[in-house]
């Protein structure tokens, strides 16, 4: 028979969080740091609302954009926390969760197989590389570094640049690091943006995670709407993971785009999400505050007893991850989740699994209440303390 | 910072001041000064311990009772009040609004004894016009804790 599989896909590499997964699953009694979504469940009254919408028979395809409904309250939305103004007619698109405004978004852009340039500053997300080898541009890296705060600056931006770069993936407060770009790190950034005429796409999906200062959004810098297409969703800040919801706004002639793929492969984002999103929307403020809280006060205490137990580690202003440096102890990322988990059963996710430059670094999640953090941090301490022994 | 503290502690009164000080992002010394400061303000009035007496060997009955009683001259409910709440088996005496005046929390080892406590002492008092007893047959829910087993984590263990 013959070979039908696509050797552009075929040649894709797996994530690394794969093998992890694999092996915490065989495994019992195993604290997982490892989670990349929020523990608490959707607020009720947004549930409730995806509820009624069922019990109304409201089951039936929206239009490909998303209801009007949503993507007014969206636009509303964004101009009361990111003061960027869009048209909810021409410049939104509710998409399935924001990993889907990620593919059409490249997609609709990318000219494929002509060199096309993407940047993608990593450690970062396993989605941006993968999509944009589909999308036929080529993917170009940039390692960002702990002494910047894994921040982008001006400078690692405008070296990666050359006549084929077209897009810059803009992936912040980050996952996997807990980075975030102000105001002054945006506007340095936007100044070689413009000057190289690229455009940028902006991941906020976790903007409300955010713990110094409001989140600042590229799109609202002068000059920087026309040319960003801004993704988020209701996954992290509403915990809707589960919902599949996300979206997109940009440029008109970049949204009609992205609706024809939308339009094609998807048809419409699920119903009954897109109702229980007006509701997170219009009502979910406090919810939002309140969750943000708790993982401040959890994230407090990382970097509090992370700085006891002398792992070096930057500060984490967003998201809710901490990225420590396990440099000291010689063992690679992979080494040391391995045997972490075999060890003591902790289950984290090694730097390496968001990017090469994560090497040395591990990715642990505080979306676990205080009560489980502090048992996962137990073992990883005393983990720790024996690699300490053993390089006497 | 007042309100912040009160939010952890209605939730976990156990936790102790460095932890507390460490989570909040505020010095120690600020966080005890503050804790101390609301304790005589009577704004912390106790920390008590939620317990699922179902769970235990120990009969418990606890009941919810409606009064209605005649307000007296210059002094409100406030007297009829007292003389309620300072019965060591009461629990809790609110004033409501609504059909009835009082609502009355009792607990007693058996059914006898809180039917015997609102027969022989709350009925009997002078201003009580009438009262209507109700058992609480099972908790669910107290003081914002749901008493029902915790769910497991279902989220898959590790993800991107």
């Amino acid at each position: 028979m013959r070979d039908f599989l696509a050797k552009q896909v075929v040649d894709l590499k797996p994530s690394g969080i794969r093998k992890f997964f694999d092996i915490v699953s065989e495994m019992d009694d195993v604290v997982s740091l490892g989670v990349g979504e929020p523990d608490f469940d959707t607020p009720w009254h947004i549930r409730d609302e995806g509820i009624y919408s069922l019990e109304k028979g409201r089951t039936f395809y929206t239009s490909n954009s998303g209801l009007k409904e949503l993507r007014v309250e969206i636009c509303n939305y964004l101009k009361r926390k990111c003061k960027v103004e869009y048209d909810p007619l021409h410049e939104v698109i509710i998409t399935v969760g924001g990993s889907e405004a990620i593919d059409i978004g490249l997609r609709a852009v990318i000219n494929p197989g002509v060199g096309e340039e993407v940047l993608i500053p990593q450690p970062s997300y396993v989605s941006y590389e993968p999509c944009a080898i589909l999308a036929g541009a080529k993917p170009v890296v940039i390692n960002l570094k702990e002494e910047n705060e894994f921040r982008l600056t001006a400078e690692e931006l405008r070296d990666a640049i050359t006549d084929k770069t077209k897009v810059l993936v803009l992936p912040f407060p980050n996952n996997p690091t807990g980075a975030i770009m102000e105001r002054k790190d945006l506007e340095a950034i936007a100044e070689v943006i413009i000057e190289h005429d690229l455009l940028v796409m902006s991941d906020e999906i976790y903007s409300e995670l955010s713990y110094n200062g409001e989140h600042v959004s590229i799109a609202s810098l002068p000059g920087m709407k026309e040319r960003t297409i801004l993704i988020n969703g209701f996954s992290k800040a509403f915990a809707m993971t589960g919902w599949r919801l996300g979206y997109a706004c940009g440029p008109k002639e970049i949204l009609e785009q992205m609706t024809k793929i939308h339009q094609f492969a998807i048809m419409c984002a699920p119903t009954t999400s897109q109702y229980a999103a007006v509701e997170a929307l219009k009502n979910g403020d406090e919810d939002v505050a309140e969750m943000r809280e708790a993982y401040n006060q959890r994230r407090r205490y990382l970097v509090h007893t992370f700085k006891e137990m002398g792992l070096k580690c930057f500060e984490p202003y967003g998201a809710f991850y901490i990225f420590p440096s396990i440099q000291e102890f010689g063992l690679t990322s992979d080494e040391f989740a391995t045997r972490l988990l075999m060890e003591e059963k902790v289950a984290v996710v090694p730097g390496t699994a968001f990017g090469d430059c994560g090497e040395g670094f591990l990715r642990i999640s505080y979306a676990y209440s205080l009560e489980d953090l502090k048992i996962a941090i137990e073992r990883l301490k005393r983990f720790i303390e024996k690699l300490r022994a053993e390089k006497k | 910072m007042r309100e912040q503290i009160l939010k952890i502690i209605e939730r976990n009164s156990r936790v102790d001041i460095k932890e507390l000080a460490v989570i909040m992002g505020a010095p120690e010394i600020d966080v005890a000064n503050e804790l101390k400061k609301m304790e005589e303000e009577g704004v912390i009035c106790g920390y008590h311990t939620l317990i699922d007496w179902e769970k235990t060997s120990i009969e418990k009955v606890t009941a919810l009772i409606e009064v209605r009683v005649t307000p007296q001259r210059g002094q409100g409910f406030d007297s009829i009040a007292e003389r309620i709440y300072k019965y060591p088996e009461v629990n809790s005496v609110y004033l409501i609004s609504g059909g009835f005046d009082l609502l009355v929390t009792l607990e007693g080892k058996s059914l006898k004894e809180v039917s015997n406590f609102v027969s022989d002492k709350l009925s009997t008092l002078d201003s009580v016009l009438s009262t209507a007893t109700h058992f609480i047959l099972k908790k669910y829910k107290d003081h914002g804790t749901i008493l029902a087993k915790k769910p497991e984590d279902e989220r898959m263990k590790v993800t991107p």
